[in-house]
């Protein structure tokens, strides 16, 4: 069973303890409490050297410092504090930081408030318990052989055929039944070689219908997508190494992934508000009479100050841009202000949640959006945001790359 | 008379109030009625979602799920009370609420009461703690003299 260390302040008193648990449970997890006394305590806090008021997150640091002194066995480690708490989110952050800089454990933190149920916590387990359990896997670089990925999404089904590290066909269907949507996108893949699906040496599936499709297809390797698509992304902006921070503005829900040596340690979804995704920028194109890919080239030709956009909402803020295109707005500045909208919208209820690395890799289908990575680059501060070639397929490409190696011929 | 005590789970300010006849309003054993309801299970004091929620009597929402949670179970005692010892700068042995930000607000509102409060810095030698336990005393003396 995969040891899970708990680093945690405030859990006990917020009701989640419970839900902590029951997430880890399910994925083949236990959550194991790093032992620690009083003197430990006091002598791991004057070596962290962080000073802090709490001593909830004194006795985190101690906890922490019990991993990294092996004081404490563990696979994996989860680092959790209170939403809104400051001191919690700067000791979380350094406290990872230091994990991941003095052992191999593969961490994800998160911040949690009272309402935090056990699902939320699922995809993180998932990751942190595959990390473990597949690490091998998660280790590849490189792609090698002939391999199909899948990436089930909640829009789009994403398809990739690599061989040899290389891309050679893809597939992109508007997912509609998950089987027949993966069997359409597959052929499309394959259309463009003279390979047939008895050709490939594995399959590995992600995304919202990765367990059907991977049961339907008998996929090699079935993985959640926070794992996969860090991967991928990674892969594709030939950044293994190092720090990242992978945004993916999708259809009907953003990730924003942080990654240490290309392994997810930082996760939030957002998918309350359609403003805030890419339907919102589907709406506007089709308002302004352009096709979704011409979106992004004519928002970069605008300037979103000169229209007046007072609400988020997907109903309330297509009336805005309406109404000021009736008030004489060009179509270029109201693209532009859609763009503007969506990105801003990701930074206030996602990219602070996390501490933001750089480089930042933005992917998924709306990053063909050009208008859209230049305003998220300009709500960052104007740093440079990296979109690899192909961006749209990071789970299937991340997929197809950890696939390989786990060969059926093995 | 209902004495509450800062950080509200020391054992041994509990143990000095009521060697003087007094009641301390402490921590464990809140914790203990959470614990030994079998409605509830929710490891480890059983304190679920609604907890957090009964705090907003005491903190905003915009307050961290866990000051809320322990004011949920703290807040009640500071009602309750009709005196109050603080010590302050203990260390953690001593007991402790594990959260800066509750600790902040249990001594604002326990000074917010209007009850007659001793506050204390916690002593660092033998003769600090002779002095402090005297004055423990003769404040909780007092208590029962001017309310019977």
């Amino acid at each position: 069973m995969v040891k899970i260390a708990q680093i945690s302040c405030g859990t006990e008193y917020s009701g989640v303890q419970k839900e902590i648990e029951r997430a880890a449970e399910t994925f083949g997890a236990e959550i194991i409490i790093p032992e620690t006394d009083i003197d430990y305590i006091e002598e791991a806090y004057e070596k962290f050297g962080f000073e802090c008021a709490s001593s909830g997150i004194k006795l985190m640091i101690a906890r922490a410092m019990s991993v990294v002194e092996g004081r404490t066995d563990a696979d994996a480690v989860f680092i959790a504090t209170c939403f809104r708490c400051a001191e919690g989110a700067l000791v979380r952050n350094e406290i990872r930081r230091f994990i991941q800089q003095n052992t191999r454990l593969p961490v994800v933190t998160y911040s949690f408030t009272e309402r935090t149920k056990a699902d939320e916590l699922f995809i993180r387990m998932e990751a942190l318990s595959t990390i473990v359990s597949r690490k091998s896997i998660l280790a590849r670089e490189k792609q090698e052989g002939l391999t199909l990925g899948i990436d089930s999404g909640s829009t789009t089904t994403k398809v990739v055929l690599m061989e040899n590290n290389e891309i050679i066909g893809t597939g992109w269907i508007p997912t509609t039944d998950v089987i027949s949507s993966a069997e359409e996108g597959m052929k499309e893949a394959f259309k463009e070689t003279d390979y047939k699906i008895e050709d490939i040496e594995g399959m590995g599936v992600t995304g919202y219908g990765r367990l059907t499709i991977g049961r339907r297809f008998n996929a090699d390797l079935i993985q959640e997508e926070l794992s996969v698509n860090s991967k991928g992304a990674v892969f594709l902006a030939n950044h293994q190494k190092g720090e990242a921070t992978v945004i993916d503005i999708g259809g009907m829900d953003n990730k924003v992934i942080t990654v240490h040596d290309s392994i997810p340690d930082n996760f939030t979804m957002g998918g309350i508000c359609a403003g805030a995704s890419g339907r919102f920028l589907e709406i506007t194109a089709r308002r302004l009479g352009v096709d979704i890919t011409e979106l992004g080239s004519l928002a970069i030709q605008g300037d979103y100050h000169k229209t007046p956009l007072d609400s988020y909402c997907i109903v309330f803020g297509i009336q805005d841009l309406v109404t000021a295109l009736a008030a004489g707005s060009t179509r270029e500045d109201v693209a532009a202000a859609a763009c503007h909208s969506v990105a801003e919208q990701v930074y206030e209820q996602q990219l602070q949640e996390i501490d933001v690395r750089e480089p930042v890799i933005q992917v998924g289908g709306t990053s063909l959006i050009e208008g859209l990575v230049e305003a998220m680059s300009d709500i960052l501060g104007g740093i440079e945001i990296i979109v690899p070639e192909n961006s749209q397929y990071i789970g299937a490409v991340g997929a197809a790359l950890l696939v390989s190696g786990m060969a059926k011929t093995e | 008379m209902k004495v509450a005590i800062f950080p509200p789970n020391s054992l041994i300010l509990a143990d000095l109030v009521e060697r003087k006849g007094h009641e301390p309003l402490i921590l464990q054993k809140e914790i203990r009625k959470k614990v030994t309801d079998p409605e509830i299970d929710s490891l480890p004091f059983n304190i679920t979602q609604e907890d957090p929620l009964k705090g907003l009597k005491y903190a905003a929402i915009e307050v961290p799920s866990g000051v809320r949670g322990r004011m949920s179970i703290f807040g009640p005692l500071i009602e309750e009370a009709d005196a109050a010892i603080i010590m302050e700068d203990a260390p953690f042995g001593f007991g402790c609420m594990g959260c800066s930000r509750t600790n902040e607000l249990c001594v604002y509102y326990l000074r917010q009461k209007k009850v007659p409060i001793l506050e204390l810095k916690y002593p660092r030698s033998r003769e600090e703690t002779i002095e402090v336990v005297n004055k423990i005393n003769t404040f909780l003396d007092r208590l029962e003299a001017e309310n019977g």
